[in-house]
């Protein structure tokens, strides 16, 4: 493509954009409404992505030391335990920390309040890198001497339901949001279409005059491409708006405030590009689409 | 050159338009087609711009050879052809001189070659002082003559008008009909369908006649005479 017809697509796809500024406000708002929907939602996954991990990383295994180990042997076994697969740290807790957590959890049980550190056992608190491989690393960790075969606990059921929930969510996700994305193609190649048919006269005398397919698609490339990185800009400030609102409201009610909401500082540039990315193919796919039909002169 | 041979040309809907066409138009002749509604002139000009294909036969227009012609190089052969309508097609909110770069710019052409050819076509057809002219503060004569003004514009070596004056009032149909004159006159081959029998008759030129598909009349200075 030569420099001049550059400009020349360029400066013809913003002069259709606001020469045509009714449509192309339509099409902007269409765009704007889809990308917020599926920005919105997208959060949503986001957030409740980041409890699910909260909480997986909270689902620790327990590993009890032999009784007859000294607390020096037993926390000798820190090593043995991080170099097991799976593991992302250990913690170890000797018999006076488990009784103190243990009457912590008790206090107004008079019973518990005398009891011997020595009817407990040492102990690791064993972080996993993934609980979906949970029984093969309890396995492995019963293994290691010192600990042995019945002496960990592992909540292998509420690991599986934490998976089930994590992969439940992203299906849907991915789901909805390409559902959402062709939606937004099929409006957007719709309003196009209507701007296209008011030039319809335009391109059958471009057709008649020798212009080659691709000299008339361009401006609308352009076209479709400026509406799509407008729509981009406006629906990532308006998504920043809304996210920030909805945080506050988080933050300001005392019911729901212990949910952790992922701030928007920590996401903006993916959202940015997600938003710039979908936004120009959906402006740029739509033209492409519409203008398919005007061609075959 | 324009040649069609044995030219058969049916619609999907079974409408057979050509029966059997054979025509030869050489380089730099001035040729009027005429005949009634339904006897194929605006087949023969879709023909002839890649517009539709034929069914049957040969068409050779400029060079290209139009059966089975590859889509890509549709436009190119309609750069060596000028197309002139009966409703001027042009485009109301842009001006004259705007209109002739719309479609200069729609073939590539570059800033200094549109400066130079756009007012070289002007002064041809007239119009040099209307340039900033809408279409729609011109007459029907002088948008058509834009019109000619834009079919001349890629400098084509072949100018096809379709009912050129059918819109226009006598005096203006003749006006119109000298300027092509002039346009054949600088080399440039002018296939004009009409139906204007008194217009027709004015020029001593060749007349083709068709009718169900078919060449009647072919033949020199008068519209209605037998084929030789």
């Amino acid at each position: 493509m030569s420099r001049h017809n550059f400009f020349y697509f360029a400066r013809e796809g913003a002069y259709n954009m606001f020469n045509h500024g009714f449509m192309s406000f339509a099409a902007i708002g269409v765009t704007v409404a889809c990308l917020l929907i599926m920005g919105t939602f997208t959060l949503v996954a986001v957030n409740a992505n980041a409890m699910l991990e909260d909480m997986e990383q909270k689902n620790q295994v327990l590993a009890f030391v032999d009784e007859n180990l000294t607390e020096e042997e037993a926390r000798a076994l820190a090593d043995d335990l991080e170099a097991v697969d799976n593991v992302r740290g250990v913690t170890f807790i000797s018999r006076e920390e488990a009784m103190e957590n243990f009457q912590s959890k008790y206090p107004d049980e008079e019973l518990y309040q005398d009891l011997e550190p020595e009817i407990f056992r040492h102990r690791y608190a064993i972080d996993l890198v993934d609980i979906g491989k949970m029984s093969e690393t309890k396995a492995k960790l019963e293994q290691v001497p010192g600990i042995g075969e019945g002496n960990v606990n592992a909540y292998e059921d509420e690991a599986a339901g934490f998976i089930t929930i994590r992969n439940v969510a992203g299906v849907v996700c991915i789901a909805l949001i390409s559902i959402l994305l062709l939606v937004s193609v099929f409006i957007i190649a719709n309003t196009i279409k209507l701007t296209t048919f008011d030039r319809r006269d335009e391109i059958a005398i471009m057709k008649m005059v020798g212009a080659t397919n691709g000299f008339i698609r361009w401006p609308f490339v352009y076209e479709g491409f400026l509406l799509g990185l407008f729509s981009a800009v406006i629906g990532f400030f308006l998504q920043w708006g809304l996210y920030e609102m909805v945080t506050r409201s988080v933050d300001a009610n005392d019911t729901i405030r212990l949910i952790r909401i992922v701030p928007f500082g920590d996401m903006w540039v993916y959202v940015a590009g997600i938003f710039l990315g979908v936004g120009m193919l959906i402006g740029v796919g739509g033209s492409l689409s519409a203008i398919r039909k005007f061609l075959q002169v | 050159m324009i040649r069609l041979t044995d030219v058969v040309k049916e619609y999907p809907n079974g409408t057979h338009a050509l029966n059997g066409l054979t025509l030869e138009i050489q380089d730099g002749e001035f040729v009027f087609m005429v005949g009634p509604s339904g006897s194929g002139k605006s087949t023969v000009i879709k023909l002839l711009i890649g517009e539709v294909e034929p069914t049957e036969g040969k068409v050779v227009v400029n060079g290209f050879s139009l059966r089975n012609i590859r889509e890509r190089q549709i436009p190119y052969l309609r750069r060596t052809v000028g197309v002139i309508f009966q409703d001027f097609r042009l485009i109301e909110h842009k001006t004259v001189y705007d209109n002739m770069v719309f479609a200069m710019r729609a073939v590539g052409a570059g800033p200094k070659e549109i400066k130079k050819r756009i007012p070289y076509v002007l002064d041809l057809v007239g119009l040099e002082n209307k340039s900033r002219r809408l279409p729609s503060e011109l007459s029907g004569g002088e948008q058509q003559r834009v019109a000619i003004a834009r079919a001349l514009l890629n400098n084509p070596s072949t100018i096809i008008a379709d009912e050129p004056t059918g819109n226009l009032d006598p005096a203006r149909s003749l006006e119109i009909m000298r300027l092509l004159e002039r346009i054949n006159a600088l080399g440039t081959t002018v296939l004009v369908v009409t139906h204007e029998k008194d217009l027709v008759n004015r020029f001593d030129k060749r007349v083709v006649m068709l009718e169900r598909g078919r060449v009647v009349s072919d033949g020199k200075g008068y519209y209605g005479r037998r084929a030789q």
